[in-house]
């Protein structure tokens, strides 16, 4: 189990809680606004940007190198970006706080 | 066992150049074909511009003797393209609701239940297109009755060939939209016409020509693309029933297994950009007011991201491919184009064990330089129970 707290660019922070599949389909389920999730989590749209906050950032870890590269050509990249459909949800990332990124 | 396969002609000018170059009824246009090359020249918008002043341009073959309307999100740049993309982008955002894909289905349950009592079946005709054009009725949400018009245009409408004919033939398309413009303008009901009709922009009203340029986009924007993909599906599913059984077994890989086709087919080979002021792309020289294309069906068989890429991997995991395209003009329908696709293969593998080819004949696009097989003029099969 896993708890996961969403910042909106609203700045609603929003925790859910959770065992299994990524976190892009954790958030699309429960409506996160701004995590659209369009490709269904193969890495392909871009739509699910977010800025991990930074002491979180190693337990969630750095990007692949083919993620990387999606990052790279967005608008607000940050040292701290991931795409959250490449994020899968485990004990490992319980706590951890991610702010939306909205295009 | 290789009727169903889409070969990668590009390979070795994406290996050697990282471009290949194309005529194009004497307004050449230089074709980028590797992965991040395409993504970064998709995202410049600046540099490299879709709302030029000469509308069709950017369309290859260019559509800028056979149309004066601007094509709109698409040939629009920001910051206006916002303002367009975020009065449309709601609509088309309604494959996602359960009654728009319950009316899918009960299309795609239709044709399939029709295709299994048929010893033989043309599917780009008789299949595909009318999927295609029934579940646009769901799109515009308009009366279903109206595809059969469609299905009446054949698969040949608003094809440009360089000939007067094609010209005409695109004439068919506008002239229906602009009729279809003033029923809803007389009579305004809950279609995407009439939608369009009372949506504003920058504090008034959008013109009919505006409108107009909205819904031949739609029309022009999903009609081959779709088509195409459905019947490589049809193909491909025939030459591998095992992923036909697979995605039956396991309905999870479903996502992954659509994002794969539709990666592999590349329904859109390319989409050309006008270039601003001087540049470089690929490490060559470009001159303001020439043409680029952006080769989504090349930057998809990249094997620098892709590995296997010339295979069907069904179940592939991390798959960025740009067959919807990428950056600000990526496809409006992509959305419908899933979603058509996710009914149609439940609904396959629920009803269908195994498919037969009867007879093809392959559709080649002609590049110049490369020929790419972009899917079937004719694909007669035997659908089994």
């Amino acid at each position: 189990m896993a708890k996961i707290t969403f910042i909106t660019t609203n700045n609603e922070e929003i925790t859910l809680e959770a065992t299994t599949g990524s976190v892009m389909e954790l958030a699309v389920q429960n409506n996160i606004k701004g995590i659209d999730g369009d490709c269904g989590g193969v890495c392909s749209c871009a739509t699910c940007h977010v800025h991990v906050k930074e002491e979180d950032f190693e337990k969630v870890g750095a990007p692949s190198e083919i993620e990387a590269d999606m990052l790279e050509l967005e608008d607000e990249v940050s040292d701290y970006s991931r795409l959250c459909c490449q994020i899968k949800v485990s004990d490992a990332i319980d706590g951890v706080t991610l702010k939306v990124v909205e295009e | 066992m290789n009727k169903s396969a889409l070969p990668d002609p590009f390979e070795q000018a994406r290996l050697e150049k990282g471009f290949g170059e194309m005529n194009d009824q004497n307004d050449p246009v230089k074709i980028l074909l590797r992965l991040k090359d395409v993504r970064k020249t998709a995202k410049n918008w600046k540099t490299f511009q879709s709302g030029g002043e000469e509308i069709g341009r950017i369309v290859v073959p260019s559509e800028v003797h056979i149309r004066n309307t601007r094509q709109i999100p698409f040939e629009v740049d920001p910051p206006q393209h916002a303002s367009y993309r975020d009065i449309v982008e709601p609509w088309f955002k309604r494959p996602l609701e359960n009654d728009y894909q319950d009316k899918l289905k009960s299309i795609a349950e239709t044709v399939i239940e029709g295709a299994l009592t048929k010893d033989s079946l043309e599917i780009v005709e008789q299949f595909s297109l009318v999927i295609q054009s029934q579940a646009l009725t769901v799109l515009l949400n308009t009366p279903f009755e109206e595809s059969k018009t469609w299905i009446d245009w054949g698969t040949h409408v608003f094809r440009s060939e360089e000939s007067a004919l094609d010209g005409d033939k695109a004439n068919i398309l506008y002239d229906y939209i602009d009729h279809q413009i003033n029923i809803a303008e007389q009579n305004p009901s809950d279609d995407l016409y009439s939608k369009l009709l009372a949506s504003e922009i920058d504090g008034r009203k959008l013109t009919k020509e505006e409108v107009k340029g909205v819904m031949i986009l739609t029309f022009a924007g999903g009609r081959d693309t779709v088509i195409n993909t459905i019947t490589n599906a049809i193909a491909y599913f025939a030459e591998h029933p095992e992923s036909l059984a697979r995605i039956k077994n396991e309905p999870e890989i479903l996502n992954q297994a659509i994002e794969e086709l539709i990666r592999y087919f590349a329904p859109l080979t390319h989409m050309g950009r006008v270039v601003t002021q001087d540049t470089e792309v690929c490490e060559h020289a470009m001159k303001s007011q020439s043409r680029v294309s952006l080769c989504w069906a090349s930057a998809n068989r990249d094997a620098k991201t892709f590995e296997k890429p010339n295979e069907v991997v069904i179940d592939r995991k991390i798959n960025p491919h740009v067959s919807f395209g990428f950056g600000t003009h990526n496809c409006l329908g992509a959305t419908h184009a899933r979603t058509l696709m996710k009914v149609i293969l439940t609904t396959l593998v629920n009803k269908v064990s195994s498919i037969d080819i009867l007879d093809h004949e392959d559709n080649i696009e002609d590049l110049d330089q490369f020929k790419r097989k972009v899917g079937f003029h004719s694909l007669n099969v035997k659908f089994n129970a």
